[in-house]
């Protein structure tokens, strides 16, 4: 690093636009497109018999209706299964718009093309489509048990069914571990559904070119490199025929990493069979049914521990509800069942899941993915591990610590990426230490016999966690320097309010040695960079970033280079500074990076005076070689590409003090403190704002948010006046401290910070409403109503308030 | 179809609507005003916040034949003609109110009238005052502080004060009427 650029809290270079309204999301652009809605089922699980489409044909403006029927080549397959695994032997995904049977409220039947979206929804309320309704299958329990099947021909529902086992140093498996150990505990936790839920929708803009037979969609998407070979594969169209742009995304959280949506395929199929511009903007209440949720999971846990309570055994069997297709597989289980070990090393672990279809929306990746179950489990085992001893919660953690210096620690598993289980670096005792004394834990006691005397119950928690982020395969950079002096960055992944403008431009601005103006930044275009993975799992600083570095140090190392020769001296003693490139303690020996650029770049022709200087006549170049050189390329650039060896594994602690109300049972947090270590920062504000906004969101699936459906598999809540989403009054003050253990993995020494703060979240108002009620807290999200029953149903109890 | 003439950020517009157009589509689409943006189309989560006759109303919520002569400003009207941001903006900026930036458009408009009528609000009065608009990325923590912030540059800034107001245009009398409430 060669400037202060990196680690400051650089303000946002995305905010002018978004803050004065030019901020161009999908719906803002191709103002004269025709316009997509769909007719969705209005069914669980039922069978299309007729479509019937005439009196939809009368709408003035109507363009185009299309079924499945209509669809050719590979258009007519199922959706692709995104991320095959050995154990998901029964992986189903959908057909772009249903062919036969609907297994979900909300899946796509018919596309209608209108001249504006109000004469398409028209058209599609006057479709009639009828259906034989089929008995649907609802709750994960219910479907695991039931005969009644999701898809005929997965028997059971069972879409996967994986077992991980690690036994113990002495080689006993978890389950005679347990059965040895001098304590055992056994008990269930449920979680309920919720979802990313963006406040911007997915949406899909196409416009097909005849001319020159080439396709340019917008989609509001977390990868546009890879719904751009997914439009290629099944509308037969060549790679480089096609280009996708991430435009602003409205928040994505997950849900848009799934590709390609139905959405992403046919809109852009339609685009070129009509010849016209198509767009779609998803609407709220299609967000709800059409889209993806996630969290909801039955646990079963079984653990034998010490006296000191450190744990022998631990065996977790977890039912995962991943609702009516897999299209991307069974990521959340695979990441709940390796994460859940979290800072703690144990004696031995057994995970099962068996991966259950419903018919309910799918569920794929939200913000944590998997994760804020797992540690739901694992801190709900350490605090009843410290009830059954009699010890203070935070001692049965720390005696389970990995320690600082047992790093790298193997946990013994395989993790999302196909790699082991390896934690790079941390500080788990150092980290608790600093979380105690943010909250105050040793003196709560105090504070709370004073408020139990003034007649109010509060109660303290705490969680703790590793998220193992930056998983690969890989990403790239490319850096460009013009003859102007700017410096031109791209990178394939997306952005979704992250910042990456700012924080990919201070990396590349404190490598080079450039004022950060300077610097502009492209993200999630195709056009600038084709080869990407996306934005998810905390990865975008870690891979990107690392990327744009090594990118960075290639074009500095040529830019010294070029230089040294004009100037006469040894590359080794120059350096760029406020971007020129000067020879070290010689102030008046200096050349504009400006220029460097314009000598990279020998021309035959001069457009301006400053290229006039890499002309053939101007005198710069030596008759002994070729103007470009062997090895050598014009141009003042570099591309490169990090790809990590494993996941890079960040971490933190968050503790919470809350109050709950004795008559109403009202849940109030009264202080939420986090410590987070995610490696060095590169935008302190930024990282800050990701925690704000995690910690936010795990309130939400803490207290409020879940996805209510009844047994007939219709969606209850789905609206924003039912699915109870955090304002700003329901947000607690979030206090935080930064721990800093470099990762060894990459250049920077950096781990990923985007899904931290919601990752513990209803573990640890889980264990302070426990400690406020003394009533064991199995289930979230909970809800006043919720408190007030299993106050009335815990022995002893008076029914307060009845 | 109706035609309906409104002053939108101190320019006289018309628009030829349909009765169920809702003022959220006229703006974005009719009038090419895409700074609101909608997030919900009930009315929930404030996204399509503009300020009706200075006063923050649901676009998605409103037919855009019922603000036929009225004055609306929107996201786009915020700063000043030569581009300087409002108080409100800037203190956004500064204080990392905003990420994906979509509520945006419709804090930005909550805010502004919230200043306008407490110009040094409590935290309890901030929290009231944008408890009507959704984010689903802040956590709304720098939200509150960029509240706070605006409060604090109006105060060193007076004549700053005024943006976001609706602005008079005087070749259109009914503007001046309805909707001049700046202070």
């Amino acid at each position: 690093m060669t400037t202060k650029l990196f680690g400051e809290p650089v303000r946002r270079r995305e905010d002018p636009r978004l803050l004065t309204g030019r901020g161009l999301y999908l719906d803002d652009l191709a103002p004269g497109a025709l316009q997509a809605a769909f007719v969705r089922s209005p069914h669980a699980h039922a069978r299309i018999r007729d479509i019937d489409v005439s009196a939809a044909i009368e709408v003035d403006g109507l363009v185009a209706i299309y079924t499945w029927e209509d669809l050719p080549g590979a258009l007519a397959e199922p959706l692709p299964l995104l991320i095959p695994h050995p154990a998901l032997t029964h992986g189903r995904t959908a057909y772009p718009l249903a062919r036969e049977i609907v297994r979900h409220v909300g899946e796509p039947v018919v596309m209608v093309v209108a001249r504006d979206r109000y004469l398409a929804e028209d058209a599609c309320a006057l479709i009639e489509v009828d259906y034989e309704i089929l008995k649907p299958v609802v709750g994960v329990e219910e479907a695991a048990q039931s005969a009644q099947l999701v898809h005929a021909d997965v028997p059971g529902n069972v879409g996967a069914h994986l077992v991980q086992e690690v036994p113990s140093t002495a080689g006993l498996g978890a389950r005679e571990a347990i059965d040895a150990a001098p304590h055992t505990l056994a008990f269930r936790l449920d979680i309920e559904r919720s979802a990313s839920m963006p406040l911007e929708g997915r949406g899909v803009h196409a416009r097909w070119d005849a001319d020159d037979r080439s396709l340019r969609v917008h989609s509001s998407t977390q990868t546009s490199t890879s719904v751009r070979m997914a439009i290629a594969a099944k509308l037969g169209l060549p790679l480089p025929k096609v280009e996708v742009v991430a435009p602003d995304v409205g928040g994505g959280f997950g849900v848009k990493i799934v590709h390609p949506w139905p959405e992403e395929i046919l809109v852009p199929w339609a685009a070129i069979t009509l010849g016209r511009e198509v767009k779609w903007t998803e609407d709220r209440r299609e967000h709800f049914v059409s889209s993806a949720h996630e969290r909801a999971q039955v646990q079963s846990v079984r653990v034998g521990f010490d006296d000191e309570g450190r744990i022998l055994g631990l065996d977790v069997e977890i039912l995962h509800d991943h609702g009516a297709y897999t299209p991307y597989g069974i990521i959340v289980p695979i990441i709940t069942s390796t994460q859940l070990l979290g800072p703690y090393k144990i004696g031995a672990y057994r995970v099962e899941f068996s991966s259950i279809y419903t018919n309910t929306v799918q569920v794929t990746p939200y913000r944590g993915a998997g994760r804020p179950q797992a540690v739901f489990c694992m801190e709900r085992t350490m605090d009843h591990i410290a009830e059954h001893l009699g010890i203070d919660r935070t001692a049965v953690r720390a005696a389970n610590f990995v320690q600082p210096d047992e790093f790298p620690y193997d946990q013994g598993l395989i993790f999302q990426d196909g790699r082991p289980l390896i934690y790079d670096s941390g500080d788990y005792p150092e980290s608790l230490r600093l979380l105690k004394e943010l909250i105050g834990w040793d003196d709560f006691p105090g504070l709370k016999a004073r408020a139990a005397a003034e007649g109010r119950a509060i109660g303290i928690g705490i969680g703790c966690y590793v998220e193992g982020t930056g998983v690969g395969p890989y990403e790239g950079g490319h850096v460009q320097i013009t003859s102007d002096g700017r410096v031109h960055v791209s990178t394939g992944l997306t952005s979704q309010g992250q910042g990456h403008e700012t924080v990919f431009a201070q990396i590349a601005a404190a490598e080079l040695g450039v004022p950060l103006e300077r610097v502009s930044v492209v993200t999630g275009d195709t056009r600038r960079f084709g080869y990407a993975v996306g934005t998810f799992a905390s990865r975008a600083a870690v891979m990107s970033g690392n990327a744009i570095a090594l990118a960075c140090r290639k074009v500095k190392e040529k830019a010294l280079r070029i230089a040294a020769e004009a100037l006469e001296a040894d590359p080794r003693d120059l350096e760029i500074v406020d971007g020129e490139v000067r020879v070290v303690g010689a102030p008046g020996s200096a050349i504009p990076l400006a220029t460097v650029a314009v000598l990279s770049n020998p021309l035959r022709y001069a457009f301006d005076a400053e290229a006039a200087r890499a002309t053939q006549f101007a005198g710069a170049s030596s008759f002994d070689r070729p103007p470009v050189a062997e090895g050598e390329e014009p141009g003042l650039e570099g591309r490169d590409y990090y790809s990590p060896i494993r996941s890079t594994f960040a971490s933190g602690m968050h503790a919470a003090i809350v109050e709950t109300d004795p008559l109403t049972a009202e849940i109030r947090i009264l202080r939420y403190a986090v410590v987070h270590d995610c490696g060095n920062l590169i935008n302190p504000m930024i990282v800050e704002g990701q925690i704000h906004g995690g910690v936010a969101q795990g309130v939400g699936g803490a207290l409020y948010e879940k996805m209510v459906y009844d047994g007939h598999g219709q969606l209850l809540n789905a609206s924003f006046m039912d699915f109870l989403m955090p304002y700003a009054t329901e947000v607690p003050f979030v206090e935080t401290a930064h721990l800093q253990t470099p990762s060894p993995l990459n250049p920077l020494g950096i781990k990923g910070a985007g899904e931290a703060g919601v990752i513990p979240v209803s573990a640890v108002i889980a264990s302070a409403i426990e400690d406020a009620e003394g009533i064991r807290i199995d289930r979230m999200p909970i809800s006043p109503s919720d408190l007030f029953d299993l106050r009335r149903a815990a022995p002893g109890r008076s029914t307060a308030g009845t | 179809m109706h035609e309906i003439t409104l002053t939108v950020n101190g320019v006289v517009r018309q628009a030829s609507v349909p009765a169920r157009r809702l003022l959220s589509d006229c703006l974005r689409h009719d009038l090419g005003l895409t700074g609101t943006h909608v997030g919900c189309e009930h009315g929930v989560c404030g996204c399509c916040t503009v300020l009706l006759d200075g006063e923050p109303v649901r676009s998605c919520l409103t037919f855009a034949v019922t603000v036929d002569g009225h004055d609306v400003t929107t996201v786009e009207g915020l700063a000043d003609p030569d581009g300087t941001l409002s108080p409100v903006q800037r203190a956004f900026a500064e204080c990392h109110g905003l990420q994906c930036g979509f509520c945006t458009p419709g804090f930005l408009c909550t805010v502004t009238a919230l200043l306008r009528d407490n110009p040094a609000p409590s935290d309890e009065e901030v929290l009231e005052g944008i408890s009507g608009n959704l984010c689903r990325c802040t956590g709304y923590q720098n939200i509150v502080k960029s509240v706070h912030r605006a409060a604090e540059i109006m105060a060193e800034e007076p004549w700053a004060g005024a943006a976001g107001s609706p602005r008079v245009v005087p070749e259109d009398p009914r503007a001046g009427e309805a909707g001049d409430t700046s202070r």
